[in-house]
Formats: structure tokens, C-alpha cells, sequence
């Protein structure tokens, strides 16, 4: 890039051709992230206790086990989309890069933390520990 | 570098001239509660499954730091608890509204301003109802 007005170095560029795609899927989460979250705010809300044997025996269970982990993944999704828009509009210099590595790397170690966990209570529910 | 300003030149006046009002104030709020949910909200929420998985020790560790002995919540409790559902019921109302404002519906000024307002209304009307339902609602359960 040369060194001219700000103008000067993004003219004939075009855009980065990334924008409609995230912003499109940031939607789509949203959507999914409506369902899934008030599904599960009111299951929890449903239990009749939150003690380790019944939570446990309540998540075992596949019609809880599935849509929890496809709650994770819309979620989780979402927030990584959503940081990044909040990153950019902050943080303009080199910094930016480092955040974006720092968010990929958070939203990939807690979300296979929580799906690894899930998966974990599914299969070992009945098992002793 | 593009993102360096040139501080001899002034910033748009709408930098600095402006008021609080509510539809701006539930912009930021989404940002806000999005960003809480997002940084907060999923290390406990993945706290809360690790603990699950991990075994009944750790499990009351996890609830040891928001309750009291007999179950009900403390302190940290009432702060995350109350705090994080609000943030939940706050985000998802104003992230419906945007749903409509991305169809370029409900930009009339006062329909925007009273859709605004309603969000805030929603969210601390389910806030109160989830921990209503969760302290006093299953009395007999
Ligand atoms: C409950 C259903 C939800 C709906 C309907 C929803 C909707 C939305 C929408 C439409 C946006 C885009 C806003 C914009 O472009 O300015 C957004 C942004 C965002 N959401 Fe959500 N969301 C939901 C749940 C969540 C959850 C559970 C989290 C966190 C774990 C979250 C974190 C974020 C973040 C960090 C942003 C970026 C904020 C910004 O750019 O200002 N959302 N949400
Ligand atoms: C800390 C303060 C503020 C934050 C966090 C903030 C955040 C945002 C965000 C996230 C958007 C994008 C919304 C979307 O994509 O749907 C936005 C748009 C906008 N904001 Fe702000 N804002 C702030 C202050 C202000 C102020 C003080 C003004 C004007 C006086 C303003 C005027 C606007 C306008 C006109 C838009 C629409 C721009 C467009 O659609 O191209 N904002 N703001």
C-alpha cells in the first residue's frame, strides 16, 4: 500500500468479502441461541432440585445431552462472531491481532471443555465414579 | 497507517454532541450484557459442567461459592445469579428488537424509543419471574 490519504490506500481494494457471511450467521445463532437458551432456562428452572445426582441424572439423558451441545456450538459460536465485532470496533492497532488469537483460543478450549463435559455425564451417568 | 488519526484535523461533531436516550442506551446495553454473557457467563457456565463431570466433590465446591448450608443462595449467589439472568432475559429482548430492526422495521421515532424501553420492561419482568419461580414456586415440590 502506498502511502497516500486513508482514502487513497483503500480505494479499488473492495471489501473483504467476509462481512454479509458474518453478519448473516450472527442471525442465525441469534435464532438458534432463542430457542436453545429458553429451552434450557426453563428445564432448569423445571428441576426439582439442583443437587449433584439430580442435575447429573437430568443431563444424562439424550434428549437433554443433544440439544445441550448443540446449545454450546450455537452459543458459543455466536459470542466468538459477536467479541469479534466489539474487538474491531476498539481496537485498531496490532493489539487487534492479538486479541482476535487470544478470543479463538478461548471459545475453542471452553467449548471443548463444555462438550468433552457433557459427553463425559452422558456416558458415564449410571457408572460409579 | 490508515488507523492513525491525524489529531490536527476535528472529530465530527456528533462525537461529542449528543444525549442519552433510550434507544441508544439499549444499543449499548446489547453490547454490554453480550459481552458479559459472553466472558462470565461461559466460564461458569463451563465451570458448572466441569464440576458436573468431574465428580460430587466438585460439584459442591462449585455451589459451595454461591450458596449458604441450607441451599439458598449467598451473597455471590444473588450478585452472578440475578446478575447474569438479567443480562440473559436483557440481551435476548433487545437482540428480538434487533431481529425487526434488520427487516427496517420499527425505525419511527416513537415506536423505536417505545420498543426501546419495552426491552428493559421484558427483561427484569422474566428476571423477577425465573428466581420467583425458583425460590417461592416449588414451596411444595
Ligand atoms: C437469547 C438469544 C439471543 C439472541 C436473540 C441474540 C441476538 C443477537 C444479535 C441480533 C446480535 C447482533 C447485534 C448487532 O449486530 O449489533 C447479537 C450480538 C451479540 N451476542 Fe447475542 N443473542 C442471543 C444470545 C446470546 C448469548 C447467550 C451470548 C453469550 C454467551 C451472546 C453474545 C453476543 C455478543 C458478544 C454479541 C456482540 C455484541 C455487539 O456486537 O454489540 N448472545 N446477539
Ligand atoms: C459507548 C457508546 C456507544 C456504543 C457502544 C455504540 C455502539 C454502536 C453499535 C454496536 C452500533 C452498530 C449497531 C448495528 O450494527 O446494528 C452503533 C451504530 C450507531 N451508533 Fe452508536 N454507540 C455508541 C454511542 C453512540 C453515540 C453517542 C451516537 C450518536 C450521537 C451513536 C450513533 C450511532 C448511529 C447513528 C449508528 C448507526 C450507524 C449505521 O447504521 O451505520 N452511537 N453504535
Amino acid at each position: 500500500m502506498g502511502n497516500g490519504t486513508s482514502i487513497g490506500k483503500v480505494r479499488g481494494l473492495g471489501s473483504a468479502k467476509e462481512g454479509a457471511h458474518h453478519w448473516w450467521h450472527q442471525r442465525l445463532t441469534g435464532g438458534a441461541n432463542l430457542i436453545l437458551t429458553l429451552w434450557f432456562v426453563l428445564s432448569i428452572a423445571l428441576l426439582p432440585a439442583y443437587d449433584f445426582e439430580t442435575v447429573r441424572h437430568w443431563l444424562a439423558q439424550t434428549q437433554v445431552a443433544v440439544p445441550l451441545i448443540l446449545l454450546v456450538i450455537a452459543t458459543f459460536y455466536h459470542f466468538r462472531l459477536g467479541l469479534q465485532v466489539v474487538i474491531e470496533d476498539y481496537i485498531h492497532d496490532e493489539v487487534h491481532i492479538v486479541l482476535m488469537v487470544l478470543l479463538n483460543f478461548f471459545t475453542l478450549t471452553t467449548g471443548t471443555l463444555a462438550i468433552f463435559s457433557i459427553l463425559k455425564i452422558a456416558f458415564t451417568a449410571g457408572a460409579a465414579l | 497507517m490508515a488507523n492513525v488519526r491525524n489529531t490536527a484535523r476535528p472529530l465530527s461533531p456528533h462525537m461529542s454532541i449528543w444525549k442519552w436516550g433510550p434507544s441508544m442506551a439499549a444499543s449499548i446495553t446489547h453490547r454490554v450484557t453480550g459481552s458479559g454473557l459472553a466472558t462470565v457467563g461461559t466460564i461458569l457456565f463451563v465451570w458448572w459442567l466441569v464440576a458436573l463431570a468431574s465428580g460430587p466433590a466438585a460439584y459442591a465446591c462449585f455451589l459451595d461459592l454461591f450458596t449458604v448450608k441450607s441451599g439458598a443462595l449467598n451473597i455471590v449467589g444473588y450478585v452472578f445469579g440475578i446478575g447474569l439472568t438479567y443480562s440473559f432475559f436483557q440481551h435476548l429482548s433487545t437482540g428480538v428488537r434487533h431481529f425487526f430492526l434488520d427487516q427496517g422495521a420499527n425505525f419511527e421515532l416513537k415506536a423505536n424509543k417505545t420498543t426501546a424501553l419495552l426491552t428493559y420492561v421484558a427483561a427484569i419482568l422474566l428476571t423477577i419471574a425465573f428466581w420467583g419461580f425458583i425460590i417461592w414456586g416449588k414451596t411444595n415440590g
